[in-house]
């Protein structure tokens, strides 16, 4: 069944982008990630302009991330006052990126920093994942003790002043690293589109070292919040955000999750953490390699302006 | 490049007298199909029809064999056309042109090639052909057309072909007598709102003997067409609904699929 798109401004199969959003969800719901860096890079795939895509994926995201909230909140696995804390350095972050959005859209090099930066970034945390994944399931094979890696007790971001009781996380921590970690994920979320959901929960874990039992709760607070003032920012900058394929795939998305999260119980965390890199790996090579070969229209058009 | 311009201004000021001079031997009478094209949200492309006929009066030389050439252009737009080159082992848009009030949809409709109806001199005055039609650029301060071959005239004029909005067909215009004649107008799935003008004109003996115009609206009706309205001119509301509704969907979802 084919649909015109109102802002993407392209006729696409219901159906093909239903599955894209179900496929996605699939994914998310087993990793307990945004998927964001994957829904993005499809979108633009099947023909949707970058610029589109990222808007209209920070509604999506919201979308799922609220969901996954609320079950988070109802087993008191959030920490509110981390939340807000991350949340100040969140919305400052994705007001500069909406600004960097524009700036880069008016230059003409948005698309070229989109996939730049999925490049770097993808390649780099993917590149992590897989060789942490790898590492942890090669000693589970030789039979050694399985241990999560944790650097240094005692790094210089706890000599950082500030100090603040976060309760429900039971850790006594500086807020300047929270709110720089906060503007950097709303930073590249409204820029990138995605969520940064995987980039966040390791970095919540290894550097602020927030327990397990309240970082993904947390993590999917301060996606939530970033991704609806996103939302917001894009429609109002930019025009931009296409709330029909944004409804489509969180229609797609919020299904997929929960069957995957199910598969995902079945499956071993160092596989799982093993799979969700060579995905990310996977995605940021494939738009290195979009970047390096020869484009095959070196010509592209734009409308600017109607003049009547 | 500012000659050319000039020479082309100058060439459409002639031949608007020069249609004038002669005696109005022949009269065009036309029609389309539909002057009022809604576009709903499964559209997928249509296709308009204009009907014509010659009418001839006791001036018109007997035994003339007519020529017409038909253009359909959308509303103009200012676009901006960018050229990717290789730097540090990627591909980046360097350099960028911008045409200036172009038209966003552009057919070019003729009975046989315009090298059969008009001399080159005609054609290019008459504006016959992609080629020949003008599309202004600005060339850093200067606002001028370019010459066809240009690198980015015609990766501009080839990227419109391939989504259908810019055509050019020399067999489209069909004699069904040799006064009565009909052409389709294809209008593609991603055809622009707005107002098309269609300019009909006759050749006789390599000369343009009569012309008239016509035109017709598309206009996009129903939902999708409300969601971009708002989209462009309330911003603030638009996304607040569009928000509201992620979470919606957000808040459902964790409903439906509860687990206790």
């Amino acid at each position: 069944m084919q649909l015109y798109l109102p802002i993407a401004d392209i006729p696409v199969n219901v159906f093909l982008i239903l599955a894209m959003g179900a496929a996605v969800g699939f994914v998310s719901g087993m990793f307990g990630i945004g998927g964001g860096f994957l829904m993005t890079p499809l979108l633009i795939f099947v023909g949707i302009t970058p610029a589109v895509a990222v808007a209209s994926v920070a509604s999506h995201i919201a979308a799922s991330s609220f969901s996954g909230a609320i079950s988070y909140w109802r087993r008191r696995a959030i920490d509110p006052l981390l939340a807000a804390v991350l949340l100040t350095g969140g919305s400052l972050g994705t007001a500069l990126g909406v600004w960097t959005f524009t700036l880069l859209r008016s230059l003409g090099q948005l698309d070229l920093m989109i996939a730049l930066s999925y490049v770097i970034l993808l390649t780099t945390v993917g590149g992590l994942m897989f060789w942490e994944g790898l590492r942890a399931l090669l000693r589970a094979r030789r039979g050694g003790p399985v241990t999560t890696r944790r650097p240094g007790s005692h790094v210089w971001i706890h000599g950082l002043p500030l100090k603040m009781r976060f309760k429900r996380s039971k850790i006594y921590l500086s807020v300047i690293p929270v709110v720089v970690i906060g503007l950097i994920i709303g930073f590249i979320g409204a820029v990138m589109g995605i969520g940064g959901g995987f980039i966040l929960v390791p970095l919540l874990i290894y550097v602020l070292r927030v327990p397990t039992s309240t970082v993904i709760g947390t993590s999917m607070v301060l996606t939530l919040v970033t991704m609806v003032f996103a939302t917001m920012l894009h429609a109002v900058t930019n025009h931009l955000v296409d709330a029909v394929l944004a409804l489509i795939l969180m229609i797609g998305g919020v299904t997929g999750a929960q069957f995957g999260a199910r598969a995902g119980q079945k499956i071993r965390g160092e596989h799982l953490r093993l799979l969700l890199g060579l995905l990310v790996l996977a995605v940021g090579v494939r738009f290195a390699v979009e970047l390096v070969l020869r484009p095959e229209d070196l010509f592209t058009i734009r409308q600017t302006g109607v003049a009547g | 490049m500012i000659a050319r311009l000039l020479l082309t201004l100058g060439g459409l000021a002639l031949g608007a007298t020069l249609a004038v001079a002669p005696a109005r031997a022949e009269k065009l009478i036309v029609s389309v199909s539909n002057h009022r094209v809604t576009v709903t949200p499964n559209y997928s492309g249509e296709e308009l029809v204009l009907f014509g006929s010659v009418e001839k009066d006791a001036n018109t030389p007997a035994n003339r064999t007519y020529d017409l050439v038909v253009t359909v252009a959308g509303p103009r737009a200012d676009m901006v056309t960018r050229r990717k080159e290789r730097r540090f082992g990627i591909w980046i848009n360097t350099d960028s042109r911008q045409f200036l009030k172009v038209p966003t949809y552009l057919a070019l409709f003729s009975n046989r090639p315009f090298d059969a109806i008009a001399s080159p001199e005609v054609q290019r005055r008459q504006q016959l052909g992609l080629n020949n039609v003008l599309l202004t650029q600005r060339v850093g301060g200067d606002y001028a057309d370019v010459v066809p071959d240009d690198a980015f005239r015609s990766a501009f004029v080839r990227l419109r072909r391939q989504h259908g909005l810019y055509r050019e067909e020399t067999s489209a215009v069909t004699f069904l007598t040799p006064t009565l004649f009909r052409t389709g107008i294809p209008l593609p799935a991603e055809v622009p709102i707005g107002l098309y003008n269609v300019e009909i004109k006759l050749f006789a003996d390599g000369a343009l003997v009569a012309k008239t115009e016509t035109a017709f609206e598309i206009v996009k009706v129903g939902f999708e067409q409300f969601v971009a309205t708002t989209a462009q001119q309330h911003g603030f509301v638009y996304g607040l609904i569009t928000a509201f509704m992620a979470l919606m969907t957000g808040w459902m979802a964790s409903i439906v699929f509860r687990k206790d």
